[in-house]
């Protein structure tokens, strides 16, 4: 027990909902006093019907420990309590049940540069951001110049801050945080910004903190960065502990988790009578396995199976892909293969579609199937976004390449840039 | 260090916490003061500049136009300028440290401090802004020929008086403001409608004791002294000018009374509403 710096016990935070109609974000006054006023009159159930109240649990039994330098990842989806458990480390809320034990002063770095003031030199705040996070003015005058030269803005240090670049930015503040000598450093996305090589050292002083026998809790998305700094992980669902162990079989069972609802294949029975119908649509791995998310580096294949009933003359099957109802493309069977707009006698055909890797970025799509005789007729409609997958960029190095899911194009060019430095 | 983290427990800790965070009151405060006058022109000057014209306002509207004059051949705009003054710092430190919360939210939602540091912050700024107006208090005098006597000593009790009130008034409308963002509009309301109700361009005693309204007989100087800033004023007036204006004892007692009803009242609202400033800002 005592080798343990942070201890968790029955964590919960429970939030309260208000459903209620056109509700703004805001309470107002005048909402506040018409309701006191009408609840005064009105004793009947009456109010329940304006306003359903629910509550929803953040975090829910959580229990962990932590030992004395050791690096955890914290891992989940979007919502899946991670930034609540942080938020209650860094004690900005209150749990609703349970209790942690911190042995250390904590750092919390859950958004760099919070606490900088853009109109103030780096050099205000530097002591600004110092007192914020909790040090010393001593403390940070001791640790001035080290700041300083971790970010490298030396030259900048006079300059109001909303002058710097991002970058500049980002490293200031991180620099400051990581100067903190905390016992227990909370990280929480903060490298999504700055260039490559500020990340590489970043890690490198997380690493340097953690051995240092301090304590790092790292959340990321990025799997390739949790797995590079950090020994275990935590997985969390649904605002609870699903998983702690190894950082590598964690990281596996998210990525395994997160396909969960996406069965990478539908099928269809099979019906005799008609002219055509489907009765397989799959999205298979390079293992021809069906899947339901794939790395963008991952090859797509597609396996479309039908049977033909009657023999079939100048029909082709088409395929679509579609993200969030945009239409990408329509591939055709007969687009590079003509021959099959000729005769197609009966029995069962199955159709393997391959997309290109690096084409389609992170992101969730639909595949959507029919049949027909172009600008004739129409088979089978279209089957419209029967099955969905999913492509994630979890295992690449992303943040730096053009084609990152966050920086919002839907595809991925692989185009090639020749340039050559003029004389 | 050993730190327990639990529903409720934050309360026990929170005036070390408070302590711990000391030198944070300063770094905000000086933050706000750098700030403040960033990418204006005259910069500090227009500390200076906001009670110098709101006094010349008042002098020719009340003192020309009006022909209203100060008591015991005091200057009319010296008697002003003594009321301008603690008035202007408690209205400032009113809107500011209303405000201070959600200018801040940014902070609130990502980092721990006890939040009591953010409003108590604005409200030094505002002080350290008072306290160079005093500068302009002295020029003045000087102009005048006219210098305060000993009764100068008693003036930081009033200070700490009106420094009390905006606190106490600065935590009531910043927790309010959090949750009720209509005090966002209230508030400038608040500070016009209370420069009409202060007298800072007449005398306290141009209030009428009794007020017959409706047929009733309205103690209207009773009423009219539990605006806290009715003893500031007289306060502030009896101590820079020779003692030549009124000081009802009852007025500065009420303000009193007044002044740490509201601290109490206020740290207490402030107190309760804190633990889920993160949640609904």
């Amino acid at each position: 027990m005592s080798d343990s710096i942070i201890s968790v016990d029955n964590l919960g935070k429970k939030y309260l909902l208000r459903h209620q109609a056109q509700r703004q974000r805001y309470a107002t006054l005048r909402e506040t006093v018409i309701e006191k006023v009408r609840s005064c009159f009105v004793r009947t159930g009456r109010r329940s019907v304006r306003e359903t109240i629910e509550y929803f649990w953040a975090l829910n039994d959580v229990a962990f420990e932590v030992k004395r330098g050791e690096v955890v990842g914290v891992i989940g989806r979007n919502g899946a309590g991670k930034s609540t458990l942080l938020k209650i480390l860094s004690r900005i809320t209150e749990p609703t049940t349970g209790e942690v034990w911190l042995r250390g002063r904590v750092a919390s770095l859950l958004e760099v540069g919070t606490g900088f003031h853009p109109e103030l030199t780096g050099r205000e705040n530097i002591f600004l951001n110092g007192a914020i996070l909790g040090m010393a003015r001593q403390e940070i005058l001791r640790k001035f110049d080290e700041i300083v030269a971790f970010a490298e803005v030396e030259a900048f240090l006079d300059t109001p801050v909303k002058r710097y670049s991002s970058g500049m930015y980002v490293r200031l503040a991180f620099a400051v945080a990581a100067h903190l000598e905390p016992e227990i450093l909370i990280v929480d996305e903060v490298l999504a910004v700055g260039d490559a090589e500020f990340q590489k050292k970043c890690l490198g002083k997380m690493n340097d903190v953690a051995k240092g026998g301090r304590t790092v809790l790292f959340v990321s998305h990025n799997m390739g960065a949790v797995q590079a700094l950090c020994s275990r992980g935590l997985l969390l669902t649904g605002g609870r502990l699903v998983m702690d162990g190894p950082v590598r079989s964690v990281c596996e069972r998210y990525l395994q988790g997160s396909a969960r609802g996406l069965a990478g294949v539908v099928t269809w029975s099979a019906d005799s009578n008609a002219r055509m119908c489907f009765t397989e649509l799959a999205v298979l791995n390079e293992k021809n396995q069906p899947v339901g998310r794939l790395g963008i580096e991952e090859k797509i294949r597609v396996r479309v199976s039908y049977q033909v009933g009657s023999p079939l003359t100048g029909a082709t099957i088409c395929l679509r892909v579609r993200r969030n109802g945009i239409l990408l493309f329509n591939s055709f069977d007969s687009d590079e293969t003509p021959a099959w707009l000729g005769m197609r006698s009966p029995g069962k055909y199955e159709a393997i579609i391959e997309l290109p890797r690096y084409m389609l970025g992170a992101g969730q799509y639909t595949l959507s199937i029919g049949a027909g005789i172009p600008r004739t007729e129409s088979i089978v409609g279209e089957l419209m976004d029967v099955l969905a997958f999913e492509l994630h960029e979890e295992t690449q190095d992303v943040w730096i390449k053009g084609y990152a899911a966050e920086r919002g194009a839907l595809l991925i060019a692989p185009i090639k840039w020749s340039v050559e430095r003029l004389p | 260090m050993e730190m327990l983290i639990k529903p409720g427990l934050a309360e026990k800790n929170y005036w070390r916490d408070l302590w711990r965070y000391r030198e944070l009151f300063y770094f905000l405060a000086l933050r706000d003061m750098l700030i403040r006058y960033k990418q204006t022109v005259f910069g500090l000057a227009w500390a200076i500049l906001r009670p110098l014209l709101t006094t010349v306002v008042f002098t020719v509207v009340f003192g020309k136009i009006a022909n209203m004059s100060a008591p015991g051949g005091v200057p009319y705009p010296l008697f002003v300028l003594a009321a301008m003054l603690p008035w202007q710092f408690f209205s400032t430190a009113m809107s500011d440290a209303s405000n201070s919360l959600i200018n801040n939210a940014n902070l609130i939602s990502k980092v721990y401090f006890p939040r009591l540091v953010v409003p108590a912050s604005a409200v030094i700024t505002s002080f350290v802004d008072f306290l160079i107006t005093l500068v302009l208090l002295g020029v003045a005098m000087v102009w005048y020929g006219f210098y305060p006597d000993w009764r100068i000593c008693c003036l930081p009790l009033f200070m700490l008086l009106v420094f009390g009130a905006s606190l106490g008034v600065g935590l009531w409308l910043c927790a309010l403001n959090l949750e009720y963002r209509d005090f966002r509009y209230i508030v400038p309301f608040i500070s016009q409608f209370g420069l009409f109700i202060s007298p800072v361009g007449f005398q306290s005693d141009s209030v009428p004791a009794v007020w017959h309204w409706l047929g009733m007989d309205l103690p209207a100087r009773m009423i009219f002294a539990l605006n806290p800033i009715v003893g500031v004023i007289q306060g502030f007036r009896w101590c820079l000018l020779q003692g030549h204006t009124t000081l009802m004892p009852f007025a500065v007692a009420t303000s009193v009374v007044t002044v740490l009803t509201l601290m109490a009242s206020g740290l207490w609202y402030f107190r309760r509403m804190e633990r889920s400033f993160a949640d609904i800002i």
